[in-house]
């Protein structure tokens, strides 16, 4: 695109994806993001809400900062089908042209975004952790945790607008709402036919969402390579019910088979960030602290004093996992006999 | 059915140096190996061959020595390889490496479903098959756990992060699949030794194809790697409680007591 075309590009858009009427947390995460970036760019922010039924969301939206809520709703719409979601939003930024997209990157997300990007011709960058603005160049800078350990890369899109990028859920800090806040409803008519749909969904099964997964744990445990075996998993199982906190893991172990992939916590895995973190024989490296940086208080056990997560925990106990988390235990027993 | 299987070789270690002008990574010289996830799109290949017949065709772009990762899927039991090697193409961003993914497989032209790994282990972008999707005007099912052929319909069960849902569409289409889809078979000798004597790879460049150098390689790219960086994450001092493990155990009790967080 020319400088001249390019200029003409302005605002910051947020796919809102929803699940029977209700947002997606990351979408909410994003809003408020987007606000911030907004604000340096001196522009709107426009959400931009696809589905059947969707009308009870928009407000919720501008509380949290929303200047705009565009709104699809139609029974075309209802399940999430990317040829739809794609025209629908593909229409709305070839007639409104916003400078920047953001999309959460959950798999509906990750599913959507690079179909939108190839029509459109332009760069999406996948599964970000951070996101600012470079105000002299007028870009989004997207970063992510690069291929190996402690490599960070940071990606712009220059020459093609929108610039977009999808960002892993729970990295980004969900604002409070402020219900001050006003904001414009606009609705826009579809005119697509089922029958040039070719995908159908025969099917969708959600386990019931009791605010209890990894992601939204208050505290979480979690165990590294410095386990040594499967067993450690045992052992901090019986640390994480005494703490009523969730289990994670780090890569290596789930590689080793030792855990399943869904307690993965890191770039491959789940971001968190609970108000207590408590990593046992974890090193630290960013494949991994991408995932729980945000955590509000870090607990480090590891025999290695120069790993990385003391360089980063609030409070480290240096010595074996395996001495140390045992005497938690007994130290909890001991404090609460009844448990 | 014939079939087209995307697959890239990924370098096999992560200790791996980039290009501070371009940031994109030095690939050259470092050794390479098939992308895990890949080799589940090879096995679903393999298993619908089983059941549905057809030819099984394994794509690859990347420098010469991508050959190896061909070679691998020819041991597999692939029928043919075709690798898609010209210096215009270093540099591609998944935009441009499923444009020029795109310009084979439309010369290819007889398929009926392309599969593709859901993501790579270097890149893990996620992106490279729906955009390709895209640029065919394919319909799409992405996350596969499962995937069942009826005549010229296809149906996968899709996974999600806390379920799935099952999708149908007709042939042709393009799938991506996850990991746990199946175990991909290791190669007996006698299939590895036919993969290097018997069977063809070909070489494309970018003349073979017929595509406009603005799309490839890093000038096709929309996205650029600005900066790659070792990142020290700090977030003030840390307080090393000390002692015995019993002490240590019980001063981080104490500690989490008084912060309301038992």
């Amino acid at each position: 695109m020319s400088p001249d075309e390019l200029k003409e590009y302005k605002g910051l858009w947020v796919f809102i994806e929803q699940r029977n009427g209700n947002p997606v947390r990351v979408s909410l995460e994003l809003l408020g993001k987007g606000r911030t970036l907004a604000d340096q760019l001196d522009v709107d922010v426009t959400a931009i809400l696809v589905g059947e039924g969707v009308s009870g969301i928009p407000e919720e939206l501008i509380y949290y900062g929303a200047d705009r809520v565009i709104i699809a709703d139609d029974p075309i719409a209802r399940d999430y089908r990317t040829e739809v979601y794609a025209d629908i939003i593909v229409e709305q930024v070839l007639r409104e042209k916003p400078e920047i997209l953001l999309i959460g990157a959950t798999c509906i997300g990750r599913d959507l975004a690079p179909r939108i990007s190839a029509r459109l011709e332009t760069g999406c960058t996948a599964d970000c952790t951070e996101l600012h603005i470079d105000k002299e160049m007028r870009l989004i800078v997207a970063a992510k945790p690069f291929f190996g350990r402690n490599l960070m890369a940071d990606f712009i899109c220059p020459f093609r607008r929108p610039q977009m990028a999808t960002v892993r859920p729970g990295v980004m800090e969900l604002k409070a709402q402020d219900r001050k806040r006003k904001g414009k409803l606009i609705c826009v008519d579809l005119n697509l036919k089922e029958e040039d749909i070719r995908v159908t969904v025969l099917e969708t099964v959600r386990s019931a969402p009791d605010g209890t997964s990894l992601e939204e744990a208050d505290k979480v445990v979690v165990g590294g390579m410095g386990l040594g075996d499967v067993k450690g998993f045992e052992m901090l199982k019986e640390l994480a019910d005494l703490l009523r906190a969730k289990v994670g893991a780090t890569s290596l172990p789930v590689d080793a088979g030792w855990i399943s992939k869904d307690y993965q916590v890191g770039q491959t895995g789940k971001a968190i960030r609970p108000r207590l973190y408590i990593g046992c024989g974890v090193s630290g490296a960013i494949q991994h602290s991408a995932g729980m940086i945000h955590s509000e208080l870090i607990v480090a056990i590891n025999i290695n004093p120069k790993a990385d997560i003391f360089n980063f925990a609030d409070y480290g106990i240096i010595g074996d996992v395996n001495e140390i988390v045992p005497a938690l235990i007994k130290e909890l027993h001991e404090m609460n006999p009844k448990i | 059915m014939d079939m087209v299987v995307c697959i890239k070789q990924v370098p096999e270690t992560t200790d791996i140096g980039w290009d501070p002008q371009t940031g994109s990574l030095i690939r050259e010289g470092v050794p390479g190996i098939l992308n895990p996830n890949d080799k589940n799109a090879l096995e679903a290949a393999l298993d619908l061959r089983e059941k549905h017949g057809g030819l099984i065709t394994a794509l690859s772009m990347g420098p010469p020595q991508a050959e190896e990762a061909l070679r691998e899927a020819l041991s597999m039991g692939i029928d043919r390889g075709i690798l898609l090697s010209d210096s215009l193409f270093a540099g591609a961003d998944t935009l441009s490496t499923s444009y020029t993914l795109g310009l084979a497989l439309e010369k290819i032209a007889r398929f009926d479903l392309i599969l593709c790994g859901k993501e790579s282990s270097d890149g893990m972008t996620a992106q490279v098959g729906p955009q390709l999707a895209e640029l065919l005007n394919l319909p799409q099912l992405t996350c596969a756990i499962e995937i069942t052929v009826n005549r010229s319909a296809v149906k996968i069960k899709q996974k999600l992060e806390d379920g799935f849902r099952i999708l149908e569409t007709c042939l042709p289409a393009l799938i991506t699949v996850e990991r746990e889809i199946n175990r991909p078979r290791i190669p007996a000798m006698d299939s590895i030794i036919e993969a290097y004597r018997d069977k063809k790879v070909q070489v494309w460049a970018g003349a073979d194809i017929g595509c406009h150098t603005e799309h490839l390689g890093l000038k096709g790219s929309p996205t650029r790697s600005r900066k790659v960086y070792r990142k020290k994450v700090k977030r003030g001092e840390v307080t090393i409680l000390e002692g015995e493990p019993d002490e240590a155990a019980k001063e981080l009790i104490q500690i989490l007591k008084q912060k309301g967080l038992l």
